[in-house]
């Protein structure tokens, strides 16, 4: 093939290859002209899964087409964010209306990319008052930058789970309230077998025990991980050393890294009837609101009591407070029902009598104030204690960020590190920490 | 000077070069569809900033350099896939070779023996990973009970960062039925005569095996060398479902799997490309991950393959 030919050709061919390429890089796009009167099918994903909660699922259905007969709402369950991010970027029919996620972690994701519509235009709408409606901190971490794309359909709480036989035993008068008494509490509550292995730990401070994630445990700080500008700014704040070095002062207390996380690998599973907590094998315990549900249902064989987790000791005016997440609940960008879909976000979420009974029914904590204050909400001594925590004004949330959970993940990679002893300088490795999350955030705006 | 071609010898080369094209269709077809598109677009997304939702944008060599130079997480995972590609290669190799004799050998239970270590290899690489994390629990598996009982301080497999890389190894060598099967093969295909000859030149077990077994299976070898590196470089599933496991987090709706428990030991790049393309939609950086793992197993491949064409002709 003469030169200028095979030139010509190999430019048609990769110009063409672009545009297919760059031609399939384009998702379908919804539609929020529908009329929600019209009779209409709305697919609704969600992650619950539990035999339980899908009923309590499949009842908030069943009211709402009740009030809305011309609506009909197909529900999954059991979808995991990925699942759910991938089917939303893929588009199609088969594609949901109306989304759910268990974590606020991909808020800020969601909202930057476009992958949840704007939920104020319909609040306007439909004359939703979101300030009135929910609590500061439920609206904080289901918006970004000023675009609400997803509302609260329930909180989650985190606070102690403490067992009372054996603070008893221990001559331990009260659930600890500072980080000193907490440190104190679990070196005297663990307890070990004669041959030097443990029976018991007084708190089992691993960052991969269950629930017990970095992220939460230092939300009993009230960190701050990104300045007004944006950027990280664990490496500036005091509070992120004074976290590590009690979480340090946790492990070394109570019989070191390799010790711990050896016993923690006997535990049983997290949901099982072998948990830690449920066997004994940690006296205290982080936890959500609805560990207490099921700790009836397995008849725990001890007498157990709930708390607010301890706060610093220079900051012992904010006990009270506790890490708040919970699920969130939105229109997919590429609906073609956003009207009918938003009339079902608003019933899921808005709706008092609604929002209270599938709190009573799921063990969550309700996420709006009306439900939080209703005298119709289930509201034993220990649950209690979560609602508190959810409406304490020094609770904190973990912050949006256009790269989803990503720093989140980091942060987390950073404290495996730090607990396993791996960090010697931890001014250093904040620092370094800092400017990964800004170099992954900055890749993520690119 | 050549005369051109006479338009009916143009026409007769024409057919058959269509005829030529028609069979290669479906393969030109698959290739195109299956590796070629896909290629293409690797090399297009490695330069743009796409986070499958929006419309792609140029960043030119932004994502290049966010992998290279900014990512703490590449260089652990491409040791890992490294590492496993030299040691989990090699091991299966001769641990599928030393098997594949061992059952071409025995004289009573042969059936029983090739079907005992051919089975482990049907098992689901889920449920095998499963099995041999909760047996080698620290805690409570039965290994390092027993081995306890007997007075050996075991390790903790799965959740030691210097052992876990080792464990997976024990992993496929439990699961070597493969090769073994290929292997077997093509030992039961020297032919006789020459062990025979051999024999009667006064050559022991390892003569045998130098000079009359090696030059026959070398083909083989190779052919297992070349798909496994292959396979090792897109190790995922096995080292995914150990570290989850192994790690104890509870995951479920609204929780990220992050992959690589123990310290980051597990991490192989493929797990990588998915949690950067699928988990954060940071879809630059997972082609430009692709992209490096590609040209490393074209890389050794060539080698191997040109390696192994030395070898041929030096027997021949």
């Amino acid at each position: 093939m003469p030169l200028p030919r095979m030139r010509i050709c190999l430019s048609v061919a990769l110009a063409g290859a672009g545009l297919l390429v760059s031609g399939c890089a384009n998702p379908s796009v919804g539609s929020d002209r529908d009329d929600p009167t019209k009779p209409v099918t709305l697919k609704f994903w969600h992650g619950w899964s539990d035999r339980a909660e899908v009923k309590a699922v499949n009842d908030s259905i069943a009211r709402f087409e009740k009030l809305h007969p011309n609506i009909k709402v197909k529900s999954v369950g059991n979808v995991t964010d990925e699942t759910m991010n991938q089917s939303l970027r893929a588009g199609g029919d088969d594609a949901p209306d109306v989304v759910s996620s268990f974590t606020t972690n991909n808020v800020g994701q969601y909202c930057s990319s476009g992958t949840w519509a704007d939920l104020d235009p319909f609040m306007k709408k439909t004359g939703v008052q979101k300030e009135k409606v929910f609590p500061k901190t439920f609206l904080d971490y289901t918006q970004y930058e000023g675009k609400q794309c997803a509302l609260p359909l329930l909180a989650d709480s985190f606070g102690l789970y403490y067992n009372k036989d054996a603070f008893e035993e221990a001559g331990i008068k009260r659930p600890p309230r500072t980080m000193s008494e907490f440190r104190r509490d679990a070196a005297k509550l663990t307890d070990r077998h004669q041959d030097g292995s443990y029976k018991r730990v007084g708190f089992m401070p691993n960052f991969r025990l269950y629930e017990n994630s970095p992220d939460r445990f230092f939300g009993q700080w009230g960190p701050k991980y990104f300045d007004s500008k944006g950027k990280a700014a664990l490496a500036k704040d005091p509070r992120s050393k004074q976290f590590y070095e009690t979480q340090l002062a946790l492990i070394k207390e109570q019989g070191g890294y390799a010790a711990l996380e050896k016993f923690r690998s006997q535990f049983g599973e997290e949901m099982s009837s072998q948990s830690a907590f449920l066997t004994q094998r940690v006296a205290m315990h982080l936890d959500g609101e609805w560990r207490g549900l099921m700790l009836k249902d397995d008849k725990a064989k001890f007498h157990w009591g709930t708390a607010p987790l301890p706060v610093p000791d220079d900051q012992e005016d904010t006990y009270g407070r506790g890490y708040l997440t919970g699920t969130v609940a939105g229109i997919a960008h590429s609906s073609r029902h956003q009207n009918a879909a938003w009339e079902f976000v608003k019933f899921l979420t808005v709706d008092t009598d609604q929002v209270v009974r599938f709190a009573n029914d799921i063990h969550n904590v309700p996420s709006t104030f009306a439900a939080l204050k209703s005298p119709k909400l289930h509201a034993d001594p220990a649950f209690r204690t979560f609602i508190d925590i959810a409406q304490d004004p020094h609770s904190t949330a973990m912050p949006p960020s256009n790269n989803g959970g990503q720093y989140v993940t980091t942060f987390q990679d950073f404290s495996y590190d730090v607990e396993a002893g791996k960090v010697p300088d931890l001014d250093k490795g904040l620092r370094r920490l800092d400017a990964q999350i800004d170099a992954d955030n900055l890749q993520s705006e690119n | 000077m050549a005369l051109p071609p006479a338009p009916a010898l143009r026409r007769k080369h024409t057919r058959e070069r269509l005829r030529t094209l028609g069979f290669l269709s479906p393969w030109l077809v698959g290739f195109t569809v299956f590796f070629g598109y896909p290629l293409i677009a690797t090399v297009y997304f490695s330069f743009m900033h796409y986070n499958q939702i929006e419309q792609p944008d140029f960043v030119g060599l932004k994502n290049w350099k966010y992998v290279l130079t900014q990512m703490p997480l590449f260089g652990p995972a491409l040791w890992n896939t490294l590492w496993l590609v030299v040691v989990m290669v090699a091991l299966r190799v001769v641990f599928g070779l030393g098997i594949g004799m061992l059952v071409t050998k025995i004289k009573s239970g042969v059936g029983f023996f090739r079907t005992a270590f051919y089975l482990p290899y049907l098992a689901p690489p889920v449920a095998a990973t499963v099995a041999f994390v909760f047996l080698l629990n620290p805690g409570t598996g039965p290994v390092n009970e027993i081995l306890g009982a007997i007075g050996i301080h075991a390790p903790s497999w799965f959740n030691d960062p210097d052992w876990a890389k080792p464990s997976l190894v024990m992993l496929s060598l439990w699961g070597i039925g493969d090769l073994m099967v290929i292997f077997m093969a093509a030992l039961l295909d020297v032919p006789k005569e020459q062990y025979e000859a051999a024999e009667l030149d006064g050559a022991g077990a390892w003569g045998k095996f130098r000079y009359v077994t090696w030059p026959a299976i070398t083909p083989i070898v190779m052919f297992a060398v070349v798909t496994g590196v292959v396979q090792t470089m897109q190790y995922y599933t096995q080292a995914l479902v150990a570290g989850k496991l192994a790690s104890g987090i509870t995951f479920g709706p609204g929780t990220v799997i992050q992959p690589g428990y123990p310290d980051h030991s597990t991490l192989t790049v493929p797990q990588l490309v998915y949690s950067l393309g699928f988990q954060n939609f940071n879809t630059g950086a997972a082609c430009v991950l692709s992209l490096v793992l590609f040209v490393i197993a074209m890389g050794v491949t060539t080698l191997l393959m040109r390696k192994r064409a030395g070898l041929l002709a030096a027997e021949d």
